[in-house]
């Protein structure tokens, strides 16, 4: 399915990190395989360092922390957001949404739209869609999105297929109408046929969390997890982003009529190097246009990932000038999703340490 | 140059890889082993198997191995 959205833009990111750091190589002495074995995957992966969020921290944590700092720094008004969506697999519970949670912490104006959204690794692309959707709407002048997850709570730290690459964050992106007469292209795709791919099997109501759902299991594979767990089948995965993105980005950039090489920066959601490399590879796209540094500084925090990549590698250049770039998030659902649009000149766009 | 054999004894030194006809169904590699041995065919015969052809059927035993690295251009 594909979109235009005209007269939009992003005006500012801000990546909210965990400042608590792990690193693999002390981490791989959890797992069940040799050590040799684990330094081999930690080299093509690009396993180094991540971070992820102590005990008890929820995603309404990051993200308060997040739209306090733009408050205090004076790049974001509260009275300003008319729209705040939040998109994470992780809640701080079934019910209240989380964006309400946030609302409510910051004591933010009733006239808002608060909307949470399920989704994984493509939701930061999928939740710049609906934000640049809201701002079709007269009402809506600004539009906050969130996205944030603490999956590292929910992985099994006995699973080496999953637990050394989750990192956990949160970004606020914040946008408004373009005075500028811009066009952003767009398009997504779903299929829930191959949803068990990715997957936290117990927790909610199809299979509560019990005693039983929470024993660590051997699958076969040398990693321990519980029902309560995420589990990710690492094949399934890379095969769908090996034969699903290159004709997504190949159809987006066929229906804005320009070519690979136009494009400054494919900016891609970060499972590891190895995946991307072969990505890049596959639309003969050279590694500098397509950076894959995430997952070895941060770890793969789902949709947080994108944003992260543009405020690590592109922080100070987006203040001053602008690029044209593709995003292309993809994960469970399954789900992908690919925007080319002009990023830059942008208010804000940098990472803070949550402490 | 290294031979397969050769690359395969460097990822599972504990294994025989020359009694297997499915390396995958005997325990001998798993998903995440492909993803290194694809990485040391890739740099070993300067080539880059396709993403799509990472999977398990090509990684069966040497011959599918070596009939893999030949259609994507390496010279064995």
């Amino acid at each position: 399915m594909n979109f235009t959205f005209r007269r939009k833009r992003i005006s500012g990111i801000l990546v909210v990190m965990p400042a608590n750091e792990r690193c693999f190589d002390e981490e791989m002495k959890n797992f069940n395989f040799p050590p040799a074995r684990s330094l081999k995957l930690k080299e093509v992966m690009g396993f180094d360092k991540r971070r992820i969020v102590t005990p008890g921290v929820c995603v309404s944590d990051l993200s308060v922390f997040g739209l306090q700092k733009l408050f205090e720094r004076g790049w974001l008004r509260r009275e300003d957001i008319d729209a705040l969506l939040l998109v994470t697999q992780t809640p701080d519970h079934f019910m209240p949404a989380t964006s309400c949670l946030v609302h409510g912490r910051l004591g933010l104006k009733h006239d808002v739209l608060c909307l949470d959204i399920n989704q994984g690794c493509a939701g930061f692309v999928i939740g710049l869609m609906q934000a640049f959707m809201l701002l079709e709407q007269e009402a809506v002048k600004k539009a906050v999105l969130i996205n944030a997850d603490v999956l590292s709570r929910k992985a099994s730290p006995k699973d080496r297929n999953i637990y050394p690459l989750i990192g956990d964050a949160a970004s606020i992106t914040v946008l408004e109408r373009d005075t500028q007469d811009s066009v952003i292209y767009g398009n997504v795709k779903a299929d829930g046929s191959r949803a068990e791919a990715l997957i936290i099997p117990a927790g909610a109501l199809r299979l509560p969390s019990t005693p039983e759902t929470a024993v660590l299991e051997d699958v076969g594979d040398r990693n321990l997890r519980a029902k309560d767990h995420v589990f990710m089948d690492g094949s399934a995965i890379f095969n769908f982003v090996q034969t699903e993105i290159p004709p997504l980005i190949e159809s987006l950039l066929k229906q804005a009529g320009v070519s690979v090489d136009s494009v400054d920066y494919f900016l891609c959601h970060q499972p590891n190097r190895f995946m991307l490399e072969k990505l890049a590879d596959k639309m003969k796209v050279p590694y500098a246009k397509m950076p894959n540094n995430v997952v070895e500084h941060f770890g793969n925090n789902g949709s947080v990932t994108i944003p992260t990549l543009i405020a690590f590698n592109l922080g100070e250049r987006l203040l001053k000038e602008s690029l044209h770039v593709c995003l292309a998030g993809f994960g469970g659902g399954l789900a992908w999703s690919s925007l080319l649009l002009k990023l830059g000149n942008m208010e804000f766009n940098s990472i803070v340490e949550y402490k | 140059m290294k031979s397969v054999a050769e690359i395969l004894k460097e990822i599972r030194p504990e294994f025989d890889f020359t009694n297997s006809t499915d390396f995958l169904a005997d325990g001998l590699l798993d998903s995440f082993d492909m993803m290194v041995l694809v990485s040391a065919l890739d740099k070993n015969y300067g080539i880059s198997i396709p993403g799509t052809d990472i999977v398990p059927e090509n990684f069966q035993n040497l011959q599918t191995i070596e009939t893999l690295l030949c259609k994507n251009g390496a010279r064995l």
